[in-house]
């Protein structure tokens, strides 16, 4: 009873609860919730309530283009940050403390750093007189400078280095909760490392693959900066479709219908794999 | 993974090449504004020809960039007082109060950092230019601290699940009122996390390129912005030098969040 007593005084009284955090909530309901709201009228009511605005993203063979193409680069980025995050990964969980805690802050000095800095970083390794282009040359590879820029493969790349990270920490938790013994048995067991690999670490480590996978495919979908300054206009993305449609042709109900579609789509995504992501737990 | 074996397999051996070729391919775009940013070269290159701080000069003399850069400032130090006032009270209400669909409320509060980026900054730009408000400051304030609030409550929320709520219980028993109790045993518990909210929240602010990138007017722009811009019309070493400042503010400042957050109090161990 006591123990009840004290349990009930360690909390903030109803009230003062409901005080504390109302502020931040009408914040959220002005200037989020509200102006959510009257997007999703601006893509229904012109000035009538009409459809056909929906009907156009969803008929459109231009737009259906830009879903198809934003779903499929997303999930190369995706793919392409595995490849690339799962070794960083395993080899952060192989080194002794002092070293992993060198890997890990070589993963996060890159999300600590701004997209668009990262983005222009990109154009500078990847333009015609660029790095790559230089290096290429130098060694003899190539005779003339490529265009590396402005088309897909630069999009997967640039975004896959902005979203490792994402795709990094959730595989590198799922692998140290991995004990020293399971993998060593298997071996005294006469498992070929491989199969180690295969038969062990790899199912146990499933968990923060497919968080980090949804993760990046999820948050690139809506993806701006990258594709805007990497993609150029032949391979373009619906988040720069939104911005030219809504900044340059100034159709705000198109760019609005397209809004609500892709935010409708990134809702059902994480509500259907909300079991499998952790969004509050990353870490910026 | 430790395996016994002296020489490594060559399969090791090959994992982690591939997790070294990895950590460079994060390192390498991250940190190539650096060297570029001090080349004398007009034309963006590397390894740069000579040693030269031309460009960080351009940039201090350039007015436009000055303003783009005072602005953001201002924007982020505004946000930055208003986002942890408003997350610390929340996350307490969440975490040591008593409300009805609590659960629900702290989904709900973190909405802004899930829904995609261009959704809400499109909304927000209708919002704002019809209220006429697109371009200013109070606007800014107000987009940026819808951002940054919710990395205020999940840092500060992550601070009080560590902080003893019986020492606030303690400091009550012995007749302080509740504030005082929290002001005197719980606030020095969990201020390292709130610190490390307010820097989160004024990196956030700081480097936000989306909805600035639709709120920005001709005339009052953000430093992302303004970068923007520049990559738009000319890829110049002056935008490198921004970028090169930018980068060691923000991994500076989140790298002290970071040390901030470690010496947090652990959660006590187990309780009777």
């Amino acid at each position: 009873m006591s123990a009840l007593a004290a349990g009930d005084r360690r909390r903030l009284s109803g009230p003062a609860s409901l005080m504390l955090v109302a502020p931040f909530v009408l914040v959220l309901i002005a200037v989020f919730c509200w102006p959510i709201l009257q997007l999703l009228s601006a893509s229904l009511f012109d000035p009538d309530f009409t459809l056909r605005h929906y009907e156009q993203v969803l008929t459109s063979e231009f737009t259906l283009g830009v879903f198809l193409r934003t779903f499929r680069v997303s999930f190369l980025v995706a793919c392409f940050a595995l490849v690339v995050g799962y070794p960083v990964a395993a080899l952060m969980r192989s080194l002794p403390p002092m070293g992993a805690a060198i890997v890990g802050a070589c993963v996060l000095i890159p999300l600590w750093t701004s997209v668009l800095v990262r983005s222009f970083a990109w154009t500078v390794l990847l333009q015609r007189n660029g790095v790559v282009n230089e290096a290429l040359q130098g060694l003899g590879i190539t005779s003339g400078p490529l265009s590396f820029l402005y088309n897909e493969a630069a999009v997967v790349i640039a975004q896959g280095h902005v979203m490792l990270p994402f795709m990094i920490m959730p595989i590198y938790q799922s692998l140290r909760a991995i004990p020293d013994e399971l993998p060593r048995a298997a071996l005294s067991l006469g498992a070929s490392r491989t199969a180690v690999f295969r038969e062990v670490i790899w199912p146990l480590s499933r968990p923060g693959v497919v968080a980090g996978f949804l993760m990046v495919f999820i948050v690139t979908l809506g993806a701006f900066v990258t594709p805007a300054l990497i993609g150029g206009p032949r391979s373009l993305m619906l988040a720069t479709l939104i911005s030219g449609e809504i900044t340059e042709n100034l159709n705000w109900p198109l760019g609005a219908a397209l809004s609500a579609v892709l935010l409708v789509m990134v809702m059902l995504l994480i509500g259907l794999f909300s079991r499998f992501l952790r969004f509050g737990r990353v870490e910026m | 993974m430790n395996v016994t074996t002296r020489l490594p397999h060559p399969a090791i051996a090959a994992a982690r090449l591939a997790g070294i070729l990895g950590v460079l391919f994060l390192l390498i775009p991250t940190l190539i504004v650096v060297p570029i940013s001090v080349g004398p070269d007009k034309y963006l290159h590397f390894p740069p020809r000579g040693f030269s701080l031309e460009w960080y000069g351009t940039l201090i003399g350039d007015p436009g960039w000055m303003r783009a850069a005072l602005f953001s400032l201002q924007i982020a130090v505004l946000v930055t007082l208003l986002s942890t006032a408003l997350g610390t009270a929340a996350a307490l209400a969440l975490t040591r109060g008593r409300l009805h669909g609590a659960r629900a409320l702290s989904v709900a509060v973190l909405a802004p950092i899930v829904a995609p980026n261009i959704v809400v900054a499109v909304a927000m730009y209708l919002f704002f230019s019809r209220l006429g408000m697109s371009g200013s400051l109070v606007a800014f304030v107000l987009a940026h601290t819808v951002l940054a609030t919710p990395y205020v409550v999940i840092t500060v929320s992550a601070a009080l699940a560590a902080a003893d709520p019986d020492l606030e219980l303690a400091a009550m028993s012995l007749g302080a009122s509740r504030s005082r109790a929290f002001v005197h045993a719980t606030l020095p518990l969990i201020l390292p996390g709130v610190i490390a909210g307010a820097v989160f929240a004024f990196v956030v602010s700081f480097d936000e390129a989306v909805v600035s990138f639709f709120l920005s007017s001709v005339r009052d722009k953000t430093l992302p912005r303004k970068i923007f811009e520049e990559l738009d019309y000319d890829v110049s070493p002056v935008v490198a030098a921004v970028s090169t400042v930018l980068t060691f503010l923000s991994v500076g400042l989140l790298g002290l969040a970071a040390v901030l957050r470690r010496r947090a109090p652990r959660a006590p161990a187990t309780k009777a």
